[in-house]
């Protein structure tokens, strides 16, 4: 059977498998509909938050984005996984107990105001938005890639998908399916990681062949072949960085607290049965986390070693490589250049592709090619080629279908049950949420198909906003009691408000002045969240001071979330 | 069941507090520290192929980070326990 037979077969037996389950596990309430009943196991859910989180850019971007930033990699690799530490000690535990179904849903009840719940939705629905429309491009861009059908009919079929579970099942159907869909994920990342690293190292595991010699008997350890090479070519040395310090440390620390403020993400925590099982699953899906996260750079190297010494020719001691002929390139270089994602320029008409980091570089190559070629480049038979595929839509499925119910879950009870018709019954509001499920994967939809130019941009600013409104509000809301809704508010709003004119002044009213000698303290739009956090703690602290403590019986409320007893299930109201 | 008195509940609060400010200093040790703001003089020392800081960045940070969630649910559930708080 060819590649693309296998590809449609293969994906199609997954899509297979998610609509069974999400038959199975169709939600009957609204209980069910927003947090899956309260009583998913924890490692079912650590799995689930796994393939929440890990969306299509990390399956397929991120090792290839690794592996031409070299160390400055590792902003990605810290901050998308430090925030679990901070989510499992310092959010977790204590939302799951205060036992509510959404984030709004704290920030509103805590600071006792419904401006506060208003802030906190607008923020919660932007954020999510802006992130689900990248995500449904990626479904379109995999299928276009795998199955060669265009981007509109990959990005239809994706809806449709996660239409059928997402509407149907609610986070129950989600839940299971995103259990599921980690599975596939993590194996169709691991297998062609495993062969790749025998291949140029020897080992099997992706992780110490990272640091070992190479296999090919010289003794040179990769990373100082890779850090060689890199200088020879005229990039910087492999193993550090061309980023500000100060700009990193901002980067991973935005990253980090986004990361633990993504509501998308925090309410998966509230679908386990008890406090324990939310600090345990939070460990559980570091765990699952963890395995494709020190994965990846592991395949950056091999990947770029590999890439270099296949397009430049393999450097014999002390004669520097002039490049493979043509005519030689593996079946996969030609492969790939039909779908635009390598190209080649013979600039000094000597039939010879080079790849350089200065005037001698004849190659273009986009960064995904890093992961998705490398089946084909380490000799992997088709059904390893369709495996990543389907891993590839599991990663872009799993992450859209989570926030898309954050987004219906903020309008029908949030919006609605919360705010503007407190009245209606629990069977109206679950047809709400469908309703608003419907229409928001519509909405991701439109924008999967006819992507804004700002998408990219604006990823920054779901981090950068979640890391200056919810994570300081929440922490101060758990861990200061007599913090009260004007100082929080207040703080909300200033921290929101300096980093999102940051952002848009450098992304948007002055792209051309983005540069690090433009930037306050050298801090780039991406890493300006963390100064958000601050100004966000400095203003509400400045507010409280002059204002009174939260009321008696708010206190008593933080008072009750600090231990774990009497947590009780999740309720509505 | 139940916090016997409200300096139980105080010491509880305390134990917990003083547990976070424990393993948050090890988690911003690893990243912020070794990882980056002394990445430069770590790198001076060898770990296997690695140099040690690009290895606390790129992998040795991630390990750190789930050996401390599962020792804080540890401690955490031997706490519950101590101060029968626990849910079961």
């Amino acid at each position: 059977m060819d590649v693309k037979t296998l590809t449609f077969l293969i994906v199609g037996a997954s899509f297979v498998l998610y609509i069974a389950i999400a038959i199975w596990a169709r939600a009957g309430s609204t209980k069910e509909f927003y947090v899956a009943g309260g009583g998913v196991h924890p490692i079912a859910n650590g799995m689930a938050t796994a393939a929440d989180w890990m969306s299509a850019a990390s399956f397929i971007s991120m090792a290839g984005l690794i592996s031409f930033m070299g160390y400055d990699g590792a902003v990605y690799l810290l901050g998308w996984t430090g925030g679990y530490v901070l989510l499992a000690l310092c959010l977790a535990p204590y939302l799951r107990k205060f036992g509510k179904f959404t984030v709004p849903d704290f920030i509103g009840d805590r600071y006792y105001s419904q401006t506060a719940r208003t802030v906190a939705v607008l923020c919660a629905i932007f954020i999510c938005f802006t992130y689900v429309a990248g995500q449904m491009r990626g479904v379109g861009v995999v299928f276009s890639r795998f199955l060669e059908v265009d981007i509109t009919t990959g990005v239809l079929i994706g809806m449709g998908v996660v239409f059928f579970y997402t509407v149907l099942g609610g986070m129950k159907g989600i839940t299971y399916t995103q259990v599921a869909q980690y599975c596939v994920m993590i194996f169709a990342y691991l297998v062609p990681a495993v062969f790749i690293s025998i291949m140029v190292t020897g080992h099997v595991l992706p992780q110490t062949g990272f640091g070992s010699t190479l296999a090919d008997g010289s003794g040179i350890y990769l990373l100082d072949k890779l850090d060689g090479l890199s200088l020879e070519l005229g990039f910087n040395e492999y193993t550090s960085g061309t980023k500000g310090m100060f700009d990193v440390f901002c980067i991973t620390a935005a990253l980090m607290v986004g990361t633990a403020g993504l509501p998308h993400v925090i309410v998966r925590f509230f679908t386990v049965p008890k406090v324990r099982d939310a600090r345990k699953s939070a460990g559980w899906a570091l765990l699952f986390i963890a395995i494709l996260y020190t994965t990846a750079p592991s395949i950056a190297s091999f990947a770029r070693v590999n890439m270099i010494e296949t397009i430049n020719g393999p450097s014999v001691a002390g004669q520097s490589s002039t490049g493979t002929a043509y005519t030689e390139a593996p079946s996969w270089i030609t492969n790939w250049e039909r779908t635009g994602l390598i190209s080649w320029e013979d600039k000094n008409g000597d039939g010879k592709m080079f790849y350089a980091g200065d005037e001698r570089n004849e190659m273009t190559v986009d960064r995904d090619i890093m992961v998705l070629a490398n089946p084909e480049i380490a000799d992997l038979p088709a059904w390893v080629i369709a495996l990543v595929a389907a891993g590839g839509v599991a990663a872009a499925l799993s992450t859209s279908a989570g926030l898309l119910l954050v987004i219906s879950t903020s309008i029908s009870h949030d919006l609605l049950k919360r705010n503007l018709a407190p009245n209606i019954t629990d069977r109206a509001e679950l047809f709400y949420a469908r309703l608003a499920a419907a229409i928001a994967i519509c909405v991701a939809g439109w924008f999967g198909i006819n992507p804004p130019g700002f998408v990219a941009q604006v990823v920054a600013f779901a981090f950068g906003l979640a890391a200056s409104s919810f994570f300081p509000a929440i922490i101060m809301g758990i861990f200061y009691k007599r913090m009260n809704s004007k100082g929080a508010i207040a703080g909300m709003l200033c921290g929101i408000g300096f980093t999102a004119t940051y952002i848009i002044y450098f992304k948007f009213i002055n792209p051309t002045g983005n540069i690090p000698e433009n930037w306050w303290f050298g801090v780039s739009p991406e890493g300006i969240g963390t100064i958000g956090m601050l100004v966000n703690f400095v203003v509400a602290f400045m507010v409280f001071r002059f204002t009174a403590d939260a009321p008696a019986e708010i206190q008593q409320l933080v008072e009750d979330i600090r231990y774990p007893q009497g947590s009780g299930e999740a309720q509505s109201s | 069941m139940g916090f016997k008195s409200e300096d139980d509940k105080k010491a509880y609060w305390r134990a917990n507090i003083h547990l976070l400010l424990k393993l948050l200093t090890v988690w911003f040790i690893v990243s912020f520290g070794c990882g980056i703001l002394f990445v430069d003089i770590l790198n001076n020392i060898q770990f296997f192929g690695f140099k040690l800081g690009f290895w606390f960045a790129q992998q040795g940070a991630i390990y750190v980070f789930v050996v401390l969630i599962f020792i804080y649910i540890h401690k955490m559930n031997k706490l519950d326990k101590q101060f029968d708080v626990d849910e079961e």
